[in-house]
């Protein structure tokens, strides 16, 4: 502050002054993105040496990790689309409920015979519906965003069990199979999915106008009014890439687990609420980053993962992964 | 003489009423370029509803609205603002949570590529911000650092620039000193002479005598949605101008 007034003073010094790299840091430092940023890639190698060291013959082993980045990619592709709601301010309840009702239009779709690649468009297509369906209410009806997406969240539920009539659908496919447990490079399938989604979303929220709409928009929704950005059009579109994704990853569900289940798998909604907070997004819009969500993913399955490893039972691992929501929130909240 | 002969803002007989509540009862007043036009009036007198009906946020009920000389009728800020209008609000606009080029380009963001794949152009609008900046000589440490970290009179002045830029020809401002310091009033006054030497027609809304006294070229006196004076400021006094707000002189036109 000090120095900025001084210099302030002259305005001889008017043009712009190329900062060096040490300043760069240290203007970055003072910005308390750079640390939420940061914090979570420190958390995340640290629970990984913790645990390597603990456990090191079972966990630091190329087939745990291998588990770990399996494990985390569809909760990371659910993360991404959790991410575009909380940056607008909102949040997306019905994720869990709408991938099941993803899985279920897939499933329906094979058993009728459909080729892979239209049951995959189909259930994406059912994700994007409930996405819409949620936007379209929360902007245009001006509801919150929490209770509407509480509401799908039983809609979906329901519609995925009126749909499949309660049952699980086995899925017996060749492709989905080898898509579950390929790999290339030591990089899973499901984990490259997931990263080129990672990849386009940071590149649409940081390089196009409309994800420069979607953050003016969670940071200030009446400036970005006056200025005329369609926020209502910015809100529709968060909760239909949300949907979208969550559609699409039961696809990458099914092949892991090879049938479509009618039941809600509730910890992911808990997994990416968690991910984006301690991903460094802010609660209360305008602040995004994808790669932080991304990392914080990766950090909470390394996680349970080790406590499977060391033998913490599964209770305890849902009780931990709570507790270090509730902390992380609390960290952001005092920055 | 011909610069006189073109108003930028010319309002004739404007009227507006909320309910049974008569916010203006026929104004008429205008606004010529390369000058600060300054408002001023008791609260409720129908300064904002004025500014409001001019910058598109409310259709005036009756009246005429020139700009330029050619009649316009605004149903919606963009109208207004395609006309050149541009309005620097109380609360000031900005996203604190982007970066300063980020607020000016803010909706007007310059792209590259073709097609449907168009993609920002952040190093042309990291320039053009800066430019824009000097154009009105306001230093700010850095064009990338977010609008949160900046003090009250850097605030404005972006939001000022942001007005002043892309071609506006009227730049509205609801009391942009108000919740500034001595010293930063001090520079967003000069930064609005500036402004009125770059030919901009300058609506002021202000409640500080002083300040319009020091700024305006003209004066307009509201009081209870009717326009009490017009007058040139050397020609008046704080004294006098108290005296129109509150009632105690007669109007004069």
């Amino acid at each position: 502050m000090n120095q900025t007034s001084k210099t302030a003073t002259s305005s001889a010094q008017a043009e712009e002054v190329a900062p060096s790299t040490l300043e760069k840091i240290r203007l970055a430092s003072n910005d308390p993105f750079f640390w939420s940023n940061w914090i979570v890639v420190v958390a995340f190698i640290l629970v990984v040496l913790v645990f390597g060291f603990i456990a090191p013959e079972s966990y630091l082993t190329r087939y745990n990790l291998n588990n770990i980045l399996v494990a985390s990619s569809i909760p990371a592709i659910i993360a991404v689309g959790q991410t575009f709601a909380v940056t607008t301010a909102g949040i997306d309840l019905s994720v869990s409920s709408t991938m099941t009702l993803g899985a279920v239009v897939f499933g329906l779709a094979f058993t009728n015979g459909w080729p892979l690649w239209s049951c995959a468009i189909a259930g994406t297509i059912a994700g994007l519906i409930c996405g819409v369906a949620n936007g379209f209410i929360i902007a245009k009806r001006k509801i919150s965003d929490f209770i509407v997406t509480l509401g799908m969240l039983s809609v979906a539920a329901g519609l995925a069990l009126v749909f499949s009539d309660g049952r699980p659908r086995q899925i017996v496919s060749e492709p989905l199979a080898h898509m579950a447990i390929g790999e290339k490079g030591n990089i899973p399938y499901l984990m490259m999915i997931a990263l080129v989604i990672v990849v386009a979303a940071h590149f649409f929220l940081f390089n196009t106008r409309f994800g420069t709409h979607i953050l003016a928009t969670g940071g200030d929704p009446d400036a970005a009014r006056a200025m005329g950005v369609n926020i209502d059009l910015v809100k529709i579109t968060v909760y239909a890439i949300s949907g979208t994704l969550a559609g699409f990853a039961a696809m990458l569900t099914i092949s892991r687990i090879g049938s479509a289940e009618p039941a809600a798998n509730t910890s992911i909604l808990l997994n990416s609420v968690a991910a984006v907070v301690l991903g460094g997004v802010s609660l209360f819009g305008g602040r995004g980053t994808i790669f932080g969500p991304f990392i914080a993913t990766l950090l909470l399955q390394a996680l349970t993962n080790g406590l499977t490893v060391v033998g913490v039972a599964a209770y305890y691992q849902y009780v931990s992964i709570g507790l270090v929501v509730i902390l992380s929130a609390a960290l952001v909240r005092t920055k | 003489m011909s610069k006189n002969s073109v108003n930028a803002i010319e309002v004739t007989d404007i009227k507006k009423s909320f309910g049974s509540v008569e916010a203006l009862r026929g104004v008429s007043l205008y606004a010529k370029p390369g000058e600060v036009t300054a408002i001023v009036g008791d609260n409720g007198a129908g300064k904002s509803t004025l500014i409001k009906c001019i910058s598109g946020v409310y259709t005036a009920d009756e009246g005429s609205i020139h700009i330029n000389g050619e009649l316009v009728h605004f149903t919606t800020p963009e109208e207004s603002r395609s006309f050149g209008i541009e309005t620097v609000y109380q609360t000031l606009g900005l996203i604190e949570d982007l970066t300063i080029w980020q607020n000016l380009f803010l909706n007007r963001e310059k792209l590259k590529g073709v097609g449907p794949f168009k993609i920002l152009n952040k190093s042309a609008m990291r320039e053009e911000s800066a430019a824009m900046l000097k154009n009105l000589d306001v230093y700010i440490p850095s064009i990338k650092s977010r609008v949160r970290g900046l003090s009250g009179g850097q605030r404005q002045a972006v939001a000022i620039c942001r007005a002043a830029g892309w071609g506006s020809r009227v730049v509205i401002m609801d009391e942009p000193t108000a919740a500034l310091g001595v010293r930063e009033t001090a520079k967003v006054e000069d930064l609005i002479k500036r402004m009125k030497d770059q030919g901009l027609a300058i609506l002021l809304i202000s409640h500080n005598f002083d300040q319009v006294l020091r700024l305006a070229d003209q004066i307009w006196v509201m009081r209870q949605g009717n326009v009490m004076a017009g007058m040139r400021a050397k020609e008046t006094s704080g004294d006098e101008l108290v005296a129109l707000i509150t009632g105690a002189a007669a109007g004069r036109k």
